[in-house]
């Protein structure tokens, strides 16, 4: 079996499971967030059995549109708060201690690689970057999960991503991720696993793997997963005593496809407007102007990003008229990025900072944009309407391309600005 | 149950962000989403959908964020199915979770023009072209799928489950 087999053959109580199987499982961890959570529970209501599964399993964070950007989000936030109380939730995290919630989790030690995670949001599949098995689903699967601690699920086939080299220069885990989309489509692995392996896989940061996994759902993916190794325990000791297990992929696992790329034909990437599988290298962009920079959002908002846009910004300036935004993932994150000097470098060169939240990535806050307006953003939709009116454009890369872009004024590379 | 009304035809990869765009997010309630449904692609969805009516759509129907918004505005608009050559996963769930009735079927789709009439036989699987006279067989729900359709969507499936 492969790696993502092994895990839900685990929850499923199997010893085998094979693709296109219909399995039932136990899950680790239930997630959702101020959009999505009020829906959940008012299904979970529906169900009658008052009390969640395991008050230490459902976990809740409001990061969508808090702090809350209108009366109708602050109701939906009351919601979420009333219910997190009620049930005595352990993992409710409020405005001040909270983050977005896929970067939150790992950070806290809360997935741990083997676990079983359903998400009510789609970037869910984030943990696999630590070798978990984590998915998307929508409110009244969470609420059936709230109620039994189980859900169903259609074991997938695998396609593997095999990258072997060296990536270049400011080369991170969001321009493999869009390369990789680029090549296979918005729906290129409807329903299946994405495994992501090989010696340049091997070398990336937790945050890098992270932001890989993070968008196996813009391929359409199920999951993505990246098996543990080194690098993943040590960024488990920090976190957790809970005991884990690591699963591998077998060497005759079997793989619906096996595609092999060099890390070397990797360039920094840019997707066009309106899909991420719109990815061009930054050889190919020619001229865009762009009005605002967005870094953040539970694709790039994690420390590594906020230090790769500092080392481009320092003694720099924001483009005449552009807008820069950062929002650094997690409290913890902002405070790290504050403590290493990164706040200075950022306010010096005319940034905004904001407090943790999803806001611009989906057009909720914090930088909506105008008809007409283009965003160049470290988000993970590009999406018609995405980050505000139905005739502005996103234009998604990794940290160093948006930091280069914010002292251009148009897209390029760290090289030329 | 028979499903019958116009179709409304949609090219591949409708995104959620579509079918709802996220500063509608702040409701679960089926008749305030409805009026946004579909709102960057065309501002009068709404007006020109009446009860019954099918979305027909290429490839990766739903694509994007988990929002089971999406189906509850479609629902909320009057749609009584979709038809698509495929639909992203949590949509695909989300729909039949909520219980919106939904068939994949790459020819049906191919033949059927905006504006047919056409009819769905949810439980046979059977599509009807009512303009051009072709029927087109999905395959039936199976398994588990078909326990939940059963039973009448997943929450009532979840009550009997936990109730022994």
């Amino acid at each position: 079996m492969n790696i993502t087999e092994k895990i839900i053959a685990a929850h499923a109580g199997r010893d085998k499971v094979t693709p296109g199987e219909l399995v039932s499982v136990k899950i680790d961890l239930a997630l959702a967030n101020d959009i999505t959570a009020p829906g959940a529970i008012l299904e979970f209501a529906k169900i009658g059995v008052g009390q969640v599964f395991d008050k230490d399993k459902v976990v809740i964070v409001p990061d969508h549109f808090t702090p809350n950007k209108d009366i109708a989000s602050a109701e939906q936030a009351k919601m979420v708060r009333e219910f997190a109380g009620a049930q005595d939730l352990t993992n409710y995290f409020e405005i001040g201690q909270m983050g977005i919630e896929h970067a939150l989790l790992p950070e806290l030690g809360l997935v741990l690689p083997g676990d079983l995670v359903i998400g009510a949001d789609s970037h869910t599949c984030t943990y696999g970057g630590m070798g978990a098995f984590s998915t998307g689903m929508g409110s009244t699967d969470l609420a059936a999960a709230f109620a039994t601690g189980e859900t169903w699920l259609k074991v997938p086939s695998s396609l593997k991503f095999n990258l072997e080299g060296t990536l270049g220069s400011w080369v991170t885990g969001k321009d493999i991720i869009l390369y990789i989309i680029g090549k296979i489509g918005v729906d290129g692995a409807l329903y299946k696993a994405m495994e992501f392996t090989g010696g340049a896989i091997s070398a990336l940061s937790m945050d890098s793997r992270f932001s890989i996994c993070n968008m196996a759902i813009e391929a359409g993916g199920k999951n993505g997963i990246i098996a543990a190794d080194a690098t993943t325990r040590a960024y488990v000791a920090e976190r957790s005593d809970r005991p884990y297990t690591v699963f591998e992929s077998d060497a005759d696992a079997v793989y619906e496809q096996v595609l092999e790329f060099r890390a070397e034909d990797i360039e920094l990437q840019v997707a066009f407007p309106h899909l991420p599988s719109n990815a061009r290298g930054l050889s190919d962009v020619g001229e865009v102007a762009v009005d605002q920079v967005v870094i953040g959002s539970c694709t790039n908002g994690r420390i590594e990003d906020l230090r790769i846009a500092a080392k481009i910004l320092k003694g720099q300036k924001v483009h005449r008229g552009l807008r820069l935004i950062v929002i650094p993932a997690t409290q913890k994150i902002y405070k790290q990025a504050m403590n290493e000097g990164l706040f200075d470098i950022f306010i010096d060169a005319g940034a905004a900072i904001s407090t943790p939240t999803c806001g611009p990535c989906l057009g909720g806050h914090m930088g909506v944009l105008a008809a007409g307006e283009r965003a160049l953003a470290t988000t993970n939709r590009n999406f018609v309407g995405r980050m505000g009116h139905k005739d502005s454009e996103v234009y998604l890369a990794g940290p160093a391309v948006a930091a280069a872009t914010a002292i251009a004024g148009k897209i390029v590379g760290p090289e030329a600005s | 149950m028979k499903i019958t009304g116009k179709a409304h035809k949609f090219g591949r990869d409708i995104d959620t962000d579509i079918i709802i765009p996220a500063q509608y997010l702040t409701t679960f309630d089926p008749d305030e989403l409805a009026k946004h449904c579909m709102e960057p692609l065309d501002d009068e969805f709404k007006a020109n959908v009446a009860p019954g009516d099918i979305i027909v759509a290429d490839e990766n129907f739903g694509c994007g964020s988990s929002r089971e918004h999406a189906p509850v505005a479609i629902k909320g608009a009057g749609i009584g199915a979709i038809i698509a050559k495929s639909f992203a996963r949590i949509f695909y769930r989300n729909a039949i979770n909520t219980g919106l009735p939904i068939f994949e079927s790459p020819e049906a789709v191919d033949g059927i023009s905006a504006g047919d009439e056409v009819s769905v036989d949810v439980v046979a699987g059977v599509i009807t072209n009512t303009t051009t006279g072709k029927t087109y067989q999905t395959p039936p729900f199976t398994g588990h799928l078909a326990e939940i359709i059963e039973a009448g969507g997943l929450i009532e499936f979840t009550k009997k489950r936990v109730k022994g």
